[in-house]
């Protein structure tokens, strides 16, 4: 793999030999010593132009669990703040000899960007871009459904016949775009469910059920209930009346939450705004798989840096 | 150096093979088997003498932005894309709000040569949109400015535009509206629709240019005024337009060369030279626009030619400026895009790219047609070439041009500004003798 940029074109192999090697990822982190030697010498860029310490510290425990060497790039603080432009930032990583760069930018398609300028090198692993795509969130995401659907007997599946129900601000979220592509291609069947104007206008390519009313997407029984967080701020933008409001008719609150047939699984990305998208009690359900998805995302991170890092690089 | 030229064998745009005597200036005669004392012989077997082309739209950048182009360089490429004349576009730094600035501007291309540069002014001091700029000032300069614009911001204010379309008036003005509704568009980054979706760009939806126009054309209407839309971009403004037209209203609009090929498709790459403002929009919207085009619902094509340095496309694609040069590719885009399709002919071309457009920005020193005793603004074009377009193509300052790497019909040879060779045999005429010329015939229009 030369970089991972979005879920959209990772095929169906390539997206089942990630989340097997994830697993073997998952297995060593059992044992008492979780350091791999793996990629010693290597050295992996984060490269972060947004806050993101849960993503950034996943990205890092991931690469120093496989020996590499970190560097954390922090947009703030540093020249980018005071103009240096992407490229300059990343022909500066390019001369420190970066082998990855793990990017977090606000601009949708600035990893693509860098993967494609000849500006540098490095594979380039998105951690986030704008409100396009970000792959290991999708990747730990699947990681999640299918470690509690298979079990140990997880190697090799897909998420076949498994109804996914995403719930929240779909038109800004990179989540919910991974999502779609990462968990269709790997055989589930995606339903979105959001105040229209959360939803972009057009979405014919989209391979994805759209519906508007929350208890109506309970009602059909989803394997998989997945809450977004809603930024309370998209209220000033007139996207949806108030915060009260979207929590009456988008929340998972106590009484659908009692009504989901007990073997669902409620997924959040985090951070959660507990009592707007998601009430404390769905959170700490045994339900609920948030503690999971932090755990299994350092070791679909692992595997995404290995399988960029180790043996023949593909151009 | 002579400046009397005698064009051999060529086909004028209704295909009428003729030669052509350029003579003080002027197109002195035209017929079969000319001569001309002491002329040089330029042989145009095979090519095409279209009216020197009029742009309506240019950004060139000058006074306050020279990094990005300055008035020579911009006319250099226009020269090079066989345009002898060019409308500045009021956003420069000063804006072009009062009549100091437009007469620098009109100064520098006299200087310069190799095009007519015809000032456009601003129609809201400083382009913010809250107070008239000194209209009949820019128009009794000597610039006498007649198109104004705000254009790169949009008239929002529907009680300014009403009066700027009345104020006008009293001198045949006209206002070229940017048909861009603000609240609907910030943060726009791309067309609002199916691709916007997936790429999680913020979208420019059709019906904030499209609302604008109905407004205008109906305030147009109201006040008995003229008004011109600039950049049309989509299938819903040409439906809008052509309602208007059969109204009666007096409404003219152009549409870029760039919307007439490409569309938003290209923006799945977030190559930065694709982005534009009007953006590039749905396939189905370049089909409308073509079609527009051919029936005379859109007037004119006109270039929105932007030059921008380097670094403001070589980044990510939301930093990236708007804007792509257009100058020295428009004919062969036009060409490839509706004359190809068999939709305009040479006629046609001649039209929306020289007559039209002048007419439009009321100058009457170009698109009168290749006809004895018109100025000698003629460019002379090989319709049967092919290049693959390249840097070496452009010659103005900015690179930003989204046709690199395509194959284009069609090559300018030379053009001919004011009766003088600006581009011979497919090369710019040198900067000193360009404005050798230039200068001889101001000192000889005192004598």
């Amino acid at each position: 793999m030369r970089h991972l940029l979005s879920t959209r074109d990772l095929d169906l192999d390539t997206a089942i030999r990630l989340l097997d090697v994830a697993e073997d990822m998952a297995d060593t982190q059992q044992r008492e010593v979780k350091k791999l030697p793996t990629l010693r010498g290597k050295t992996v860029v984060n490269l972060f132009f947004e806050d993101s310490t849960r993503t950034r510290i996943s990205f890092e425990a991931a690469a120093k669990r496989l020996s590499a060497d970190v560097i954390n790039f922090s947009a703030k603080g540093s020249s980018v703040s005071k103009g240096e432009s992407l490229k300059d930032t990343a022909q500066t990583l390019q001369a420190m000899g970066a082998d990855a760069v793990v990017i977090r930018h606000p601009a949708s398609g600035a990893p693509q960007t860098l993967a494609t300028s000849g500006w540098i090198d490095a594979g380039i692993l998105n951690a986030g871009d704008g409100t396009h795509e970000h792959p290991t969130q999708a990747l730990l995401d699947a990681f999640t459904i299918r470690k509690r659907v298979h079990g140990a007997g997880s190697r090799g599946k897909s998420l076949d016949g498994l109804a996914v129900t995403i719930v929240g601000d779909i038109l800004h979220s990179r989540v919910a775009r991974s999502n779609v592509w990462l968990l269709t291609t790997l055989g589930a069947t995606v339903t979105l469910v959001a105040p229209p104007t959360l939803v972009p206008v057009d979405t014919r390519n989209w391979p994805v059920t759209i519906g508007y009313d929350l208890d109506d997407a309970l009602a059909s029984g989803p394997d998989v209930v997945m809450m977004l967080r809603i930024q309370g701020e998209r209220m000033r933008d007139a996207f949806f009346p108030n915060s009260r409001e979207y929590s009456r008719r988008w929340g998972l609150d106590d009484g659908r939450l009692h009504r989901l047939e007990p073997t669902t699984i409620v997924m959040h990305p985090g951070p959660m705004n507990r009592g707007l998208e998601i009430s404390a009690a769905a959170a700490d359900s045994p339900m609920s798989t948030v503690r999971e998805q932090v755990t299994n995302g350092v070791s679909v991170r692992m595997a995404a840096l290995y399988l960029l890092l180790s043996g023949d690089r593909e151009n | 150096m002579t400046n009397t030229y005698l064009i051999s064998g060529a086909a004028l745009p209704d295909g009428t093979r003729t030669d052509i005597v350029l003579k003080d200036g002027l197109i002195a005669e035209l017929g079969t088997g000319l001569s001309a004392a002491g002329a040089q012989r330029i042989d145009a077997d095979g090519l095409v003498a279209l009216p020197g082309l009029v742009d309506l739209h240019t950004h060139l950048r000058e006074p306050g932005y020279e990094q990005s182009e300055t008035v020579l360089t911009g006319t250099q490429a226009a020269a090079a894309g066989g345009f002898t004349a060019v409308f500045a576009m009021a956003n420069t730094s000063p804006v072009a709000d009062t009549a100091g600035v437009v007469e620098q501007e009109l100064s520098l291309g006299e200087q310069a040569g190799y095009a007519t540069v015809q000032p456009i002014g601003a129609v809201t001091v400083g382009l913010a949109g809250e107070q008239l700029a000194e209209l009949g000032a820019m128009a009794s300069s000597r610039a006498r400015v007649r198109v104004f614009s705000d254009d790169g911001a949009c008239v929002w204010d529907p009680v300014l535009m009403r009066r700027a379309l009345e104020y006008v008036k009293s001198f045949d003005g006209v206002i070229a509206q940017h048909a861009q509704e603000p609240r609907l568009t910030v943060g726009a980054q791309m067309n609002e629709g199916a691709v916007s979706g997936e790429l999680g760009l913020t979208g420019w939806p059709a019906v904030a240019e499209e609302s604008i126009i109905a407004r205008d054309v109906l305030l147009a209407e109201h006040v008995g005024s003229s008004l011109h839309i600039c950049h049309v971009s989509t299938a819903g403004s040409v439906d809008v337009l052509r309602w208007a037209k059969a109204r009666g209203i007096r409404v003219t609009a152009e549409v870029t060369p760039h919307h007439l090929l490409l569309d938003e498709e290209l923006v799945r790459s977030f190559d930065a030279r694709y982005k534009v403002n009007p953006p590039l929009r749905r396939p189905e919207d370049v089909l409308a626009l073509r079609e527009a085009l051919a029936d005379g619902t859109i007037d004119i094509v006109a270039t929105d030619h932007a030059p921008h340095p380097v670094e403001s496309k070589d980044c990510e694609w939301d930093a990236a400026a708007n804007g792509m040069v257009g100058l020295e590719s428009a004919l062969s885009v036009v060409h490839a895009s509706v004359v190809e399709s068999g939709q305009l002919d040479w006629t046609d071309i001649a039209r929306v790219l020289s007559s039209e457009p002048a007419r439009i920005g009321r100058i009457t020193s170009h698109g009168q047609g290749i006809v004895a005793g018109a100025p000698g603004q003629v460019t002379l074009y090989d319709p049967s070439a092919s290049r693959e377009f390249g840097t070496a193509d452009l010659t103005g300052k900015g690179v930003n041009s989204p046709f690199f790497g395509r194959t284009l019909p069609g090559r300018v040879i030379a053009t001919f500004h004011n009766g003088f060779a600006t581009v011979l045999d497919g090369e710019l005429r040198p900067t000193e003798d360009v404005a050798r010329f230039a200068a001889e015939q101001r000192m000889g229009a005192r004598v």
